[in-house]
Formats: structure tokens, sequence, C-alpha cells
């Protein structure tokens, strides 16, 4: 492996970072998958949702049980989002 | 009075023993070629991947002060200590999307520290050396509470003293333990440890769930029991759910705290210290595995009020402290050995945490400060070196917090840390996705909210403590002139809404005028950058041959 020259590190200011790039494994971070991550964001924000105490279930009024079921409404969003976003194939 | 406690102390201090041993061998675990680099000593090789990562995030994140301090909220106040899960749910998307871009722009250009890219992203020293200052300023407290930690273990166990030496002396031997090992073995000091840590912590309390509410009548009983509490007490925001005043102070605190959490330093380095986008993406999927544990760990304050526990006397006369009545529940359902396997868990839990929060702050000092202003022409050695010094100095300013001072000192403290942390993100995250802020007005912000965030503390009194200012975080609304209103929001929102109205209002001003914006080092490729890309290798950094990953 060689050692990498860039000499237009100093290039300037991009006025908008977000332009789409051309490199086919770098166009999926543009995914639209990626905006399935605001439902775990939003979703536990909402007290009217969990702020109660029935249904109960194994005890636990619903402000508790809902509350860590979001737990699986993270992961579950967040491993869908990695498995659909992920780079495949051997670097 | 330790005596009656002497299988605690003694599983306590093996266990103690054995991770310290773990802590000095760590040096030669994933051994570098070279370890006189910052890169070796702040990043770990910048190598980890998906298990270590896992179980360092996790140990950094979920600190020993959390363990204690959530069920004594959850104890003292109900729902509203609750606020911890929702927070741990919504940090991971949050750093899925945006830490990730910070991965891949720093593994281009070498940072180290946010600051390190506010610097080459604005252009701007002044404004990295207050994104650096914010940092070390923010992380401070968060270590001396660490301590906080062991001493609700080693107060429970018996082991205090009449003078301020002798309470002190547990926790000045342990620390010097944990500065000798992680001056010697960086990063990879905590990740080994984190292992056993978070090994203990889940058998501690997977046994704890499933077993005391057995003991105690079942989860139904233990609920009943909180809200007895609660309807007997005169605090009208206490109770087993939120009422109408309380809950935008619940769901700011933790948007709020989720955006603090991932811009503290030391959660910055677990993540650069990945070895790849994919790392980082698997584990905010895994990561929420400890909120789980969180919440379990949260509703052991309920548990704490069906079993009766008293919480011990604390530091002046009348008070009594909270932090205890965990190590108390422990010490009264469990047999000796287990509360001592408990209480190493704790104390061990709060030494991963306390070692990557001093390197995150010596890595700041290093590249921000001494770098940057002391030593221009400093060499990757002299670097290493000067973190490994700076994070013995924070370590002992640490110790010197909670020897000389009240611990509530370090508690007020932490509180405001969490308020301008925030104020960084105008700069570091929304940087991350857009450089439209000028880099004046991103300072101005900073200014602004900082203040503000100041000000909306010093007014919050505590009724509780019978303290006038800096009481907590929840800020009543009619102080703004909303008359008779009791409903409060979490004062870090506020504060970081204000810093980016400012910032906005000054770029615009700014841009009319024609204020030169200086100039951006880093090209929109560099937000998606992989392992193998090309490094951007500036003066004497090292090229990417001494990468540590398998480059083909």
């Amino acid at each position: 492996m060689a050692s990498y020259d860039f000499p237009e590190v100093c290039q300037m200011a991009a006025p908008e970072p977000e332009a789409p790039t051309t490199a086919p494994s770098r166009a999926k971070d543009h995914s639209p998958w990626n905006w399935l991550l605001f439902i775990p964001i939003v979703v536990p924000l909402i007290p009217a949702l969990f702020n109660g105490d029935s249904p109960r279930l194994f005890g636990f009024p619903r402000f508790y049980w809902l509350q860590l079921a979001w737990i699986l409404l993270g992961v579950s969003t967040t491993t869908l989002v990695y498995q659909m976003t992920k780079k495949r194939g051997e670097r | 009075m330790w005596r009656d406690h002497l299988t605690e102390i003694i599983v306590f201090s093996v266990l103690f023993l054995l991770v310290s041993a773990m802590g000095f061998v760590a040096a030669r675990w994933r051994a570098p070629k070279d370890m006189a680099h910052l890169d070796e000593w702040g990043l770990g090789g910048r190598s980890f991947g998906g298990w270590i990562t896992w179980f360092l995030i996790g140990g950094d994140l979920y600190t020993a002060y959390t363990f204690v301090a959530v069920p004594a909220l959850m104890f003292g106040a109900g729902a509203a200590g609750f606020f911890a899960v929702p927070y741990t749910i919504v940090v991971y998307p949050l750093v899925f999307l945006v830490l990730i871009r910070l991965w891949s722009v720093s593994h281009r250009h070498g940072f180290v520290t946010p600051a390190d890219f506010v610097r080459t992203r604005f252009d701007s020293p002044v404004l990295a050396l207050l994104v650096a200052i914010t940092g070390i300023v923010a992380t401070m407290p968060y270590i001396a509470l660490q301590l906080v930690g062991i001493e609700a273990v080693l107060k429970t166990m018996g082991v205090t003293g009449e003078s301020t030496v002798a309470r002190h002396l547990p926790i000045i031997i342990a620390f010097a333990i944990l500065a000798a090992y992680t001056y010697q073995s960086g990063l990879r000091a905590p990740a080994l440890i984190a292992f056993v840590k978070d090994t203990l912590i889940y058998i501690v309390i997977l046994v704890a769930v499933i077993y005391l509410p057995y003991k105690l009548g079942g989860w139904g009983d233990i609920f009943s029991a909180a809200d007895a509490k609660f309807k007997a007490s005169p605090n009208p925001n206490d109770g087993i759910l939120l009422n109408g005043n309380n809950q935008l102070q619940y769901v700011t605190l933790a948007f709020g705290s989720a955006l603090a959490l991932f811009l503290y330093p030391h959660s910055i380095t677990g993540v650069l210290a990945s070895r790849n986008r994919n790392v980082i993406k698997r584990n905010m999927s895994a990561l929420p595995a400890y909120s789980l544990l969180l919440g379990l760990i949260a509703l052991l304050g309920f548990m704490a009020i069906a079993a009766g526990v008293k919480p011990l006397p604390g530091n002046s006369a009348g008070s009594s402290d909270s932090n205890t009545i965990v190590p108390l529940l422990f010490d009264q359902q469990f047999p000796d050995w287990f509360a001592g396997v408990a209480y190493a868990a704790i104390g061990i839990g709060a030494l991963v945490p306390a070692a990557i929060m001093s390197i995150a702050a010596a890595n700041l000092f290093t590249r921000n400060i001494y770098k940057e202003y002391l030593k221009r022409d400093a060499t990757p050695a002299q670097e290493a070196n000067a973190s490994k010094i700076a994070s013995l100095v924070v370590k002992v300013g640490a110790v010197a917090c909670i020897v000389f001072l009240d611990p509530q000192f370090s508690i007020d403290l932490q509180l405001i840390g969490g308020v301008i942390i925030l104020q960084t993100l105008p700069a570091v995250a929304l940087g991350l996705y857009t450089r439209w802020f000028h880099r004046v007005a991103l300072i101005a912000g900073w200014a602004v909210g900082m203040g503000l965030g100041m000000w909306m503390l010093y007014q919050i009194p505590n009724a509780t403590t019978k303290r006038a200012h800096f009481g907590g975080s929840a800020f009543p609304l009619e102080k703004f002139g909303f008359d008779g209103s009791k409903v409060t929001i979490y004062v870090g929102i506020v504060a970081v809404l204000a810093n980016l109205l400012v910032a906005a209002i000054v770029t615009l001003i700014l841009r009319t005028a024609k204020v030169a914006e200086g100039v951006d080092g880093t090209t929109p490729d560099d937000y998606f950058a992989d392992e193998g890309d090309p490094r951007v290798v500036p003066g004497d950094r090292r090229d990417a041959t001494a990468a540590p990953e398998p480059v083909a």
C-alpha cells in the first residue's frame, strides 16, 4: 500500500456537503432507508402514548412496559436500516 | 462496623485487583508496533471490531453513577427518573445518522477529537478551542461523579472514617491504580476491563430482576408500594406516572440528554476507536441491550421502596444519601458474597468510563491546546506523552473535587456539564452536515447559549435540599412570563435553541457584510470514507501503511 498524497486537501469550501457522490459504495449513505431512523427518535418522545397505567402487563403499568418495548422498536429499525445500507462484498 | 461486611469486602477487593491486573496487561493486548502515537494510546489504534466496540461504548455510556443515581431518582421521584430509558433509545439512531459521518471524516484526516474536526471544517482555531474547553469542563465533573458511585458502595460496606483522609483513602488508592494503568495502556485498558465489568453487571442485574420480584411479592406489589409512597408524599411532581406539568420536562430532558451524550468527548472517543462504518452501524442496533438493562436497573429504585430500604445519612446532618439505596438493597436482600459481586460490578463500572473520559479530555488538551498553542511542531510521540500526563492531571483533579468539595458540587457541575456540552451541537453535529453557519456566528451562538443556560440553572431552586440555585435542570416556564404555569422544561434544550437562533441571525448579517468565512479543509466525499479508503496525511503524521487495519 503506497502512501497517498492529496494536494487538493485545502480546496475551496464546498457550498453543500450533501452533493451526491459518484462512487457506488458511497451512494448508499444517501439511502432513503435512513429516514426510518426518525421513528425511534420521535415515538419514544410522545408521552401521550405511554403515560398511563392500563393495560398492565405482568404487573407493569403501561408507562413502564411500553417504554421498555420501544427498545425493540429501536433495535428493529436500526437493524433494518443497517442491513439495507451496509456495504456488501469484500474490501 | 466494616467487620459485618467482611465477605463483601473480600469479594470486592479480589475482583477489583483482578481487573487492575488486566488493565496493566492490556498494553500488550493487540499490541501495536509503536505505542508512542496518539492514535494508539488515545484511540486503541482505531482498530476495534464489533464486540470490543460494543463492550467499550456500553461500558462508557452506562456508568457506575448511572447505575446508582437512576434508581435513586426513581426512589425519590418515581416516573420522572425513567427518562433514562427513552434517552438511551433515542441516542442510537442519532449516532447512526450523525457520528458515523464524524468517523469517516476523522478517518480521512486523522482527527482525534471533535475540536480537530471543527478546526479544519470551519478554519477557526478559536472555535476549536471553545469546543475543546467546553468538552474538558463538561467531562471533569463526570469523572468525579464516578467516584460518587464507588463511594456509595464503600459507605454501605462500612468503609468510612472520621477524618477526611481516612474516609477517602480507598478512593484515592483505587484512582491511583486506575491512573497508572491508563497511563501505561491507554484506551486498551478500559476496552479490556469493560468485558469483565459488563459481564458482572449483566449477571447481577438479571439475578436481581428475577429473584427480587419473587421475594417481594411480584411486580404488581412493587408498583403498588411505590404508588403508596408517592401518594403519601407532599411533593406534587412525584408518582408512578407523569402529570401534566412534568411531561414536557420528561421528553425534553430525554431528547436533550441524548443530544448531549453523543457530543461528550468520551462517547466520540469510543466511536472513533472502531474499525469501520459497519462496526458502528451494527453496534447501534446491538447497544440498546444496555438500555433494557438500564430500564431494569431503574426499577431497582421501586424494589428498594417495596423492600423498605432507608438510605444512609448524607454528609450534612439530617440529610440522607439516596445514592446508597441500591447497595443497601443488595446488602439487605442477597447473601454477602453476591452483594460483594454486585458492589464490584459498580466499582469496576466506575473505572471504565472514568478511564475513557480522562483519555478523551487528555486528547482534547493535547490536540487542541498543547499542539495548537504550546508546541506546534510536536511529534506524534510528544503528543502521546502530553496526553498521558494530561490524563493523570485530569484524574487528580477529579479526586480533588471529591475529597475537598461537597460531592453535591460535582452533581451540580455534572448538571451544568450536560447543558454546556449541548452548546457545541451547532458546530460539531450540524457542522457534519452543513457549513452554512459562519464561524464567527457559531462563536456568538455558543456564548449566548452558555450564558442563557447558566442563568436558567442559577434560577432553579431545589425544595428537597433547600438550595436557592442550581437545584435541578427543570426550568419553570412561569419565569419566562407564562403566568401561573407550573409546566417545566429542560434547560439544555432552551439554551441550544437560543444558540441556534443567534448563530443563524449572525450568519445572515456576516454574510451580507461579506466577512471572510475561511476555507473548508474537508470535501463532501470525506463524510462517507470507510476503512481502506486513503487517508489524507498532513505533515509528519504517519501514512496509510502504518494503519493497523488489513488493507489489501
